[in-house]
């Protein structure tokens, strides 16, 4: 098992957002968690990046458990970063940063990191050369080798959506989550992104899939998650949850998708 | 008034305004790094820390600097006969200096407070999950948006500095405004006259022109992002 949650909770005042989310995960596996909007899905993928920290719960990856509410957080900011590493984010918004260029974007965390290498003195130079070469080749992936010295500003939507999935890709991350990844595209940019999404899912890379492309959803999933307000409605394959949902709810949420 | 007192009169002038550009850029250089640790103090989360600053801010922004400068030059001694200022020009400036410091930084601090809260909180967020630290995040990710956010409000605050520099003859420094003034009543054989005090503004205007220039160059060359 790669990821395991488990009944993790979270509330805002007396707002309860998360009311015991369970689900596990397998390697190589494209989760993908629909739902209306307030149902929790954003909270969670905030919580498993550790954005927000959960007020009940478990998180286990790999078998070494991240983050544990019986045992509240004793670790210092240090060790936060380096669970945090086993995840990657891709925002809604890109949250590229808009001084450095495509490029930059996706080398400046790795280069952060390197100096912490106790032999980065040493091989600076082969570090930094390294780090560049994989920043070229995960925008050659993402179609965007002629777009490496523009400035998001300079981009499309579409295409500083795709910087972005190189910059949390360049961190190799266990599993790479996505927030809503097309909401703030229009119609004509959504297929780039999801293209490159789906190139992802075939080259086997675990993925969490907070989405409203409900056909997206049905064909790049292994496996889907229908949460309503703060609980797990139902889980299974998208053929199960798409083509014969057991839940009275799914059926009423799915159901403008499915007359289509 | 002839050539020769001309030169005098501009002899003088140049001395003063020497002055005020030594104040004016001793201000700059001490209030710019103050004021972000002031603003770190007003956004710190240890509650009376950044009441503390609250208050400090209310009283240095809300009194006249004319009146701080008195306090400042006289204060110490006044209550506890404590003189750190030492004597004559140098003193006057020590204690101008430490007036207009605290005073611009405070109004700085709340300039970058208005920068940082400009920027998205995803831009902190973005840099966490890249497991990058808040130091990092602070220096690498925000400076640089929060400073193109402030050259504008900035520029208008340097601006504002370099006249201001002139309420620092309340305590006799010996900047431009000082030397005209000298004239009002007749100096150095010339007849009392008005001339030298208004010919202040040129120097002010030249520089502010300069100054008007470089942040107009600093802004465009920060343009290169949104």
């Amino acid at each position: 098992m790669m990821l395991e949650v488990k009944d993790i909770r979270k509330s805002f005042g007396k707002t309860e957002i998360l009311k015991g989310i369970d689900f596990e995960m397998d390697q190589g596996e494209v989760l993908s968690i629909i739902g209306s909007s307030g149902s929790g899905k954003t909270t969670l993928l905030r919580c498993l990046n550790f954005l927000e920290t959960p007020d009940a719960g478990r998180i286990a990856v790999n078998g070494e458990t991240l983050f544990d509410g019986e045992r509240p957080e004793s670790a210092g900011a240090g060790e936060l970063r380096r669970k945090r590493l086993h995840f990657g984010l891709v925002f809604q918004n890109f949250n590229l940063f808009p001084q450095y260029t495509a490029l930059e974007n996706v080398t400046l965390a790795n280069l952060l990191l390197a100096k912490q290498q106790p032999d980065y003195k040493q091989n600076r130079r082969a570090i930094t050369e390294r780090i560049v070469a994989e920043a070229h080749e995960l925008l050659r992936q993402m179609g965007l080798s002629d777009r490496e010295s523009n400035y998001p500003h300079q981009l499309s939507g579409g295409q500083c959506q795709r910087v972005a999935i190189a910059r949390a890709l360049a961190l190799k991350p266990d599993i790479l989550c996505f927030d809503e990844p097309t909401s703030a595209l229009d119609p004509e940019l959504t297929g780039e992104v999801l293209r490159v999404i789906r190139g992802l899912a075939e080259q086997h890379m675990t993925m969490i899939i907070v989405t409203h492309e409900m056909a997206f959803a049905r064909d790049v999933s292994s496996r889907v998650i229908f949460m309503d307000n703060g609980l797990v409605c139902e889980q299974g394959t998208p053929d199960q949850i798409f083509g014969h949902p057991r839940e009275e709810r799914t059926r009423q949420f799915l159901l403008p998708f499915i007359q289509r | 008034m002839t050539a020769e007192q001309w030169s005098i009169v501009f002899n003088a002038l140049n001395i003063g305004f020497v002055q005020t550009l030594r104040l004016f850029f001793a201000t700059l250089i001490g209030a710019i790094p103050l004021g972000l640790l002031i603003m770190f103090g007003r956004r710190s989360r240890f509650r009376p820390l950044s009441w503390l600053v609250q208050g400090l801010t209310w009283i240095i922004r809300g009194s006249p600097l004319m009146i701080q400068l008195l306090i400042i030059y006289y204060g110490p001694g006044l209550a506890f006969d404590w003189h750190p200022w030492g004597g004559g020009e140098a003193g006057r400036f020590s204690a101008a200096a430490a007036a207009f410091i605290i005073n611009y930084a405070f109004y700085f601090a709340e300039i970058y407070r208005g920068g940082i809260a400009s920027i998205p909180q995803g831009q902190e967020e973005a840099g966490l999950v890249l497991g990058m630290t808040r130091t990092q995040i602070f220096f690498r990710v925000k400076l640089l948006q929060m400073v193109k956010a402030i050259v504008p409000p900035m520029s208008n605050e340097v601006i504002t500095l370099v006249k201001d520099t002139s309420l620092s003859r309340i305590i006799a420094l010996q900047e431009v405004i000082w030397a005209g003034q000298k004239f009002l009543k007749g100096s150095n054989g010339i007849a009392a006259n008005i001339l030298p005090l208004l010919c202040t503004a040129v120097y002010y205007l030249v520089f502010n022109g300069l100054l008007t220039l470089l942040l107009g160059r600093l802004e465009k060359r920060l343009s290169y992002f949104k």
